[in-house]
């Protein structure tokens, strides 16, 4: 039991932050501020490989905290298992490379003890939403990411940022409505929010025309956060609104915990996933990645491109996790975790050109690699990693993805993906050429290279996009395989739950 | 609060005044309460913050200003985060995250239930203050936009 005493850190750790910060922030140098905040992003991301290494080494595979020690079903329960973990070190690493990119990048935003303060109750959200065992708990931290995130995306308070940041409030309000009527249909039909007790009483009540009305519900509100294709109108405008490094987080990890973990975890784990509605993800999948990497490709405002790529490359993900086997669940995560790796580079590339030349115009940028050669190539090796070049990590994750269609019989699929890696292909070539390649515009011949922090940061993503790779590997394999385990063990997830509190 | 230029009638100004404090009381007895009757700190709150809306809206901004500057609300806004989860995490001393470590007491009494109470208290300063600075946000906005 006492090993599971890490698990609420996720939540008190940025939470903490988020408040200290805006108590004392104003009567504090800011230097402290950055320190502060990367000190506790680098507490979240060691304590996030301390826990996947203690699952690991203890062999039970599953931990769960009670809170106040109330055992589940009563109490809230904390779960850490294979894919919590696998979520949390992807977060968690991501907000520390972000955090290291902001301190030059925030330098022209007046607030900064804001900023950090945001960016701490949004990861508290993301964090929270990864570690809990309850459901209604799960629909606060959704709400608590998202309405930081509300404000982050306003954060510049251009009129164009209210703007997405209003149409963003809107509709992810929307989603949680959705969201927020499944859960409350489900806890009439059960009696009970723990997500392991809920699935044991739905294993046992069959034949009930409930479970598909809220898995659909789910699939609209979790979509929305997700930005799957009929109701993604929300990202092109917010993800470009908001300031690069988060844009990164957004794209990065909050799409992906807010809606793709999220969905998983309830259809997988608690309400079970049926043939319908998988098909009805795979469609959706299918529809996301052709129709908005088309989208993509006509853009000419570099953050717009990157947001419509974003939709795409989660249709992937969500294509591999609606087929449910295990070979598509495994080429989803994996994709997942590259897709966070790749998209919050480029848009901290995008955010460096923002920095160094003041513009986001792909017109009006040529030949930037004279000058910006960190950027430059960082930029490139996310463009390749993306478009599935082959050594790069994305090449492994989209052919296992495309694999597992042929596997199920899903040839047409399989060929909209491979349609679909090709014009990636296009758009990112498109942006390379535009934005890096060519004759340097005569009116950048002041620019310089971003400051060290940037690059660094920029320098170990590309890093991860190059080598992520090497996670197929069977020595690293675990932390994937793990991950898809526990999706594809389903309401088994209720037993070991517990099982692990007794 | 004298000031008879600004905010509304006498009428209004002498009414409000009585209702605030009895609005101030009540919302506080909400809080207090949390534990033994419908109501808790969120509601509580809400009915201290509205109170001082009322004072608002009758004696005008700088009147609400004068006894609780914006400052120290958004300050004490994030003390009563702060506190809350500091109740969470002394629940550590007795071995998980916000277990009820203090003496529960007799049920029913007043000073029973353990941290019980003063979470709603600090829930309570939380939401009460968070509401007012939204409200004077709003008005010191509405305000700006008057004088461009």
């Amino acid at each position: 039991m006492l090993k599971a005493n890490i698990i609420p850190l996720f939540v008190i750790i940025p939470l903490l932050s988020a408040f200290l910060i805006s108590l004392l922030g104003k009567y504090l140098k800011r230097q402290f501020i950055y320190v502060f905040s990367n000190i506790s992003c680098f507490l979240l991301l060691y304590f996030s490989f301390y826990g996947l290494n203690m699952l690991r080494s203890c062999g039970s595979n599953i931990f769960v905290y009670k809170i106040g020690g109330w055992a589940p079903p009563f109490g809230i329960c904390l779960v850490f298992d294979g894919l919590a973990g696998f979520m949390l070190v992807i977060v968690n690493l991501i907000a520390f490379i972000v955090n290291i990119y902001s301190l030059n990048y925030i330098e022209k935003y007046t607030d900064k003890p804001k900023f950090f303060t945001l960016v701490f109750l949004m990861l508290t959200g993301m964090n929270g939403l990864i570690v809990t065992g309850d459901l209604f708990n799960l629909y606060i931290f959704l709400e608590v990411a998202s309405l930081s995130s509300y404000a982050l995306v306003a954060f510049g308070t251009d009129s164009e940022d209210l703007e997405a940041s209003f149409k963003y409030a809107i509709m992810g309000s929307l989603a949680s409505i959705f969201v927020f009527l499944g859960i409350a249909i489900l806890y009439g039909f059960t009696s009970t929010l723990n997500m392991a007790d809920m699935a044991m009483i739905i294993a046992e009540k069959t034949g009930s025309r409930i479970i598909p009305f809220v898995s659909v519900l789910f699939i609209v509100g979790f979509g929305t956060k997700a930005a799957l294709m009929p109701v993604h109108a929300w990202l092109p405008d917010a993800h470009p609104a908001a300031p690069a490094s988060i844009s990164a987080m957004l794209s990065g990890v909050l799409i992906k915990t807010l809606g793709i973990y999220a969905l998983a975890r309830i259809l997988f784990n608690v309400i079970g996933i049926s043939s319908a509605i998988s098909s009805i993800l795979v469609f959706l999948g299918a529809l996301s990645l052709s129709v908005a990497v088309l989208l993509a490709f006509a853009q000419t405002d570099l953050k717009r491109l990157l947001a419509y790529s974003s939709i795409s490359q989660v249709g992937y993900i969500i294509l591999g996790i609606g087929l449910a086997t295990p070979l598509g669940i495994l080429g989803a995560l994996f994709h997942l975790f590259n897709h966070s790796a790749i998209k919050s580079l480029l848009f901290l590339n995008a955010g460096a050109i923002d920095y160094a030349a003041g513009t986001r115009d792909l017109r009006e940028m040529s030949g930037l690699k004279e000058k910006m050669p960190v950027t430059a190539n960082t930029s490139l090796a996310a463009s390749l990693s993306v478009a599935g070049i082959p050594p790069f990590a994305g090449f492994f994750s989209k052919l296992i993805i495309i694999f597992a269609c042929i596997e199920k019989g899903y040839i047409g699929y399989a060929f909209i993906a491979v349609i679909g890696s090709i014009l990636t292909l296009a758009t990112f070539m498109k942006m390379q050429k535009l934005a890096f390649f060519g004759k340097l515009n005569e009116k950048y011949n002041y620019l310089k290279e971003v400051p060290l922090a940037m690059k660094l940061s920029m320098v170990v993503l590309a890093v991860i996009c190059v080598c992520g790779g090497l996670l197929l590997l069977p020595r690293w394999n675990f932390f994937l395989s793990d991950a898809a385990n526990v999706l594809l063990e389903g309401s088994h997830y209720a037993v070991k739950v517990f099982e692990a509190v007794k | 609060m004298e000031n008879n230029k600004s905010g509304m009638t006498l009428f209004v100004k002498t009414s409000s005044r009585l209702v605030a404090v009895l609005g101030l009381i009540f919302g506080m007895h909400i809080i207090l309460h949390g534990h033994l009757a419908p109501g808790g700190g969120f509601a509580g709150g809400v009915i201290i913050a509205l109170s001082f809306v009322l004072l608002i809206l009758a004696f005008g901004k700088d009147a609400a200003l004068s006894k609780l500057s914006l400052k120290l609300a958004s300050n004490l806004e994030n003390v009563g985060a702060l506190l809350f989860l500091i109740i969470g995490l002394l629940g550590f001393s007795g071995g998980a995250f916000f277990l009820n470590v203090l003496v529960k007491g007799s049920p029913f009494r007043l000073f029973s239930a353990g941290t019980i109470p003063l979470n709603n208290v600090v829930i309570g300063l939380k939401v009460g203050v968070g509401l007012f600075v939204i409200f004077l946000t709003l008005v010191i906005l509405e305000k700006s936009k008057k004088e461009q």
